[in-house]
């Protein structure tokens, strides 16, 4: 098994036709236990090639190699491989009609065929890492902003997963329950888990991220560790963009 | 004073004797509950196709507008197929709602059925077909107000397009559509008043054999009217119990 858990190859997203082009030609690849935060304007494709590395958008053209596997392949039955990425959505999209448990242990239960009491020990020991113990029996409505982001993270793991992608996890929060979300990220990446995120959180990114990626009209145009992007920029628009963000 | 009683004592007689003739003689009453009989037993067949078949259309159509641009990015058999029976379900929505429900039976009755003897099953079979166009569109537009959001959160954990429907979609898509789904269960019953075209003996042709019979037309027609308008009470009462229950856990 090579270094490398997630492959890019010259992904490229077309709409209408090629008269859009969400992403133009994107490679790069994701190395086991690496944090990678990918910054740039809105309309850049950022978030969109974070949803093509689990095939929520299709494609136009290239591949995506997952464990060596190329998803992009029609043969290749997705789900298997989606149910060892996590994902975590800006809107959080906890399920309305279930209950926190319930939210955490359907997946769980449902596909890997655990045991309704294992799952739920699981459950409630990860809702117990993000101070939400006492909200098992919640429902998604119930809680704030904040705290549904962190039940959506733990959902994610419920299901043991071995990258994680969140994009814009932050963006839809109340400035002050901000840090109560990155704290969570922070002790992830911490553990060593592999993470991809979109984010506008910068500070995030110089403090958490292993590389960082800027991408601006669907290509990676500079990539590098967080001194390389935020201290020594290259490219004109990526210093023209931290001038803006900054 | 007097002329006044008198008259509350013609008319109350009057209305005794109409009661009795239209009611009591001959047992005339039995009419009404048999009809009533058939008219339930009409809508309840009808419910029956109508959410089988609906649901089916619907599993049809909302896969198609849900999936319609990464199938068509993979292509192949499953695209086309699904392509051409999307097209059979537009195609038979359009047409059933196009044509009145009387015609429909009539069409059922003395053409494609015509060998049929049982007058019920035909009439349960046209009014199910017809209703099934109309459920197949309010499961279908309750699908598609489903946040999109709640789907892709059951395919990132790795449930396939079927589970997640199961698991996620459908049961939200039930709680939002009750209130139509009674709507048109509402509908239903009273469009089963006109099975009295093909013969068929519901509440409302018993109540107009009554009026033949007797030639009272207020009498009978009230008692109808009243019978159609309890089960109505009745039906939106169990309804909302049942939505009341669904909703409890969700606040």
């Amino acid at each position: 098994m090579s270094d490398n858990i997630i492959q890019v190859r010259g992904l490229k997203k077309h709409y209408f036709g090629g008269e859009v082009k969400a992403l133009d030609g994107v490679n790069t690849d994701i190395r086991r236990g690496e944090v990678v935060v990918i910054i740039g304007p809105s309309g850049s494709g950022k978030s969109t090639l974070l949803r093509s590395l689990n095939l929520l958008e299709l494609p136009t053209d290239g591949q995506i190699l997952f464990n060596d596997v190329d998803i992009t392949d029609k043969k290749v039955n997705i789900n298997i491989h989606r149910q060892k990425m996590g994902m975590v959505f800006q809107h959080f999209n906890l399920f309305v009609n279930m209950n926190i448990l319930k939210n955490m242990t359907i997946a769980p239960t449902q596909l890997l065929k655990k045991n309704k009491k294992e799952a739920e020990e699981k459950a409630r020991a990860l809702l117990k890492r993000v101070g939400l113990e006492d909200r098992a029996d919640a429902y998604p409505s119930q809680l704030s902003g904040g705290q549904k982001q962190r039940v959506a993270i733990v959902r994610a793991l419920c299901m043991e997963p071995e990258v994680m992608l969140f994009d814009e996890p932050t963006s839809a929060l109340d400035p002050e329950m901000v840090g109560e979300v990155l704290e969570v990220m922070k002790s992830l990446a911490k553990e060593g888990m592999t993470m991809v995120v979109v984010t506008h959180e910068m500070g995030f990114a110089k403090e958490v991220a292993d590389r960082v990626i800027f991408m601006d009209e669907g290509k990676i145009l500079e990539e590098g560790t967080p001194e390389d992007i935020f201290d020594n920029p290259k490219s004109e628009r990526l210093q023209n963009f931290l001038a803006k963000v900054l | 004073m007097e002329a006044l009683k008198l008259w509350f004592i013609e008319t109350f007689t009057d209305l005794k004797d109409t009661f009795i003739l239209c009611f009591i003689d001959d047992d005339r009453w039995k009419w009404l509950v048999e009809g009533f009989g058939k008219s339930i037993i009409i809508t309840l067949g009808a419910i029956a196709i109508g959410l089988v078949c609906g649901i089916a259309l619907a599993a049809i159509r909302s896969s198609y507008d849900k999936n319609e641009e990464s199938l068509k990015l993979r292509g192949g058999f499953g695209y086309r197929a699904l392509k051409f029976c999307n097209g059979i379900a537009k195609l038979y929505i359009t047409v059933i709602r196009g044509i009145p429900v009387v015609v429909q039976l009539m069409i059922w009755y003395f053409v494609i059925l015509v060998a049929q003897d049982n007058d019920t099953l035909i009439a349960v079979v046209a009014f199910g077909f017809n209703s099934a166009a109309y459920v197949a569109e309010i499961f279908r537009g309750g699908i598609m107000s489903i946040d999109n959001g709640q789907f892709e959160a059951g395919r990132s954990l790795g449930f396939n397009y079927i589970q997640t429907m199961i698991h996620i979609v459908i049961p939200q898509t039930v709680k939002a559509t009750l209130p139509t789904l009674l709507n048109e269960v509402i509908a239903l019953l009273k469009e089963t008043s006109v099975a009295g075209y093909v013969a068929i003996t519901d509440l409302t042709k018993a109540g107009d054999l009554i009026r033949g019979r007797t030639f009272e037309a207020f009498m009978p027609l009230a008692a109808v009217a009243i019978i159609y308008l309890f089960t109505v009470v009745v039906l939106t009462k169990v309804f909302s119990i049942i939505e009341r229950r669904l909703r409890r856990n969700e606040r």
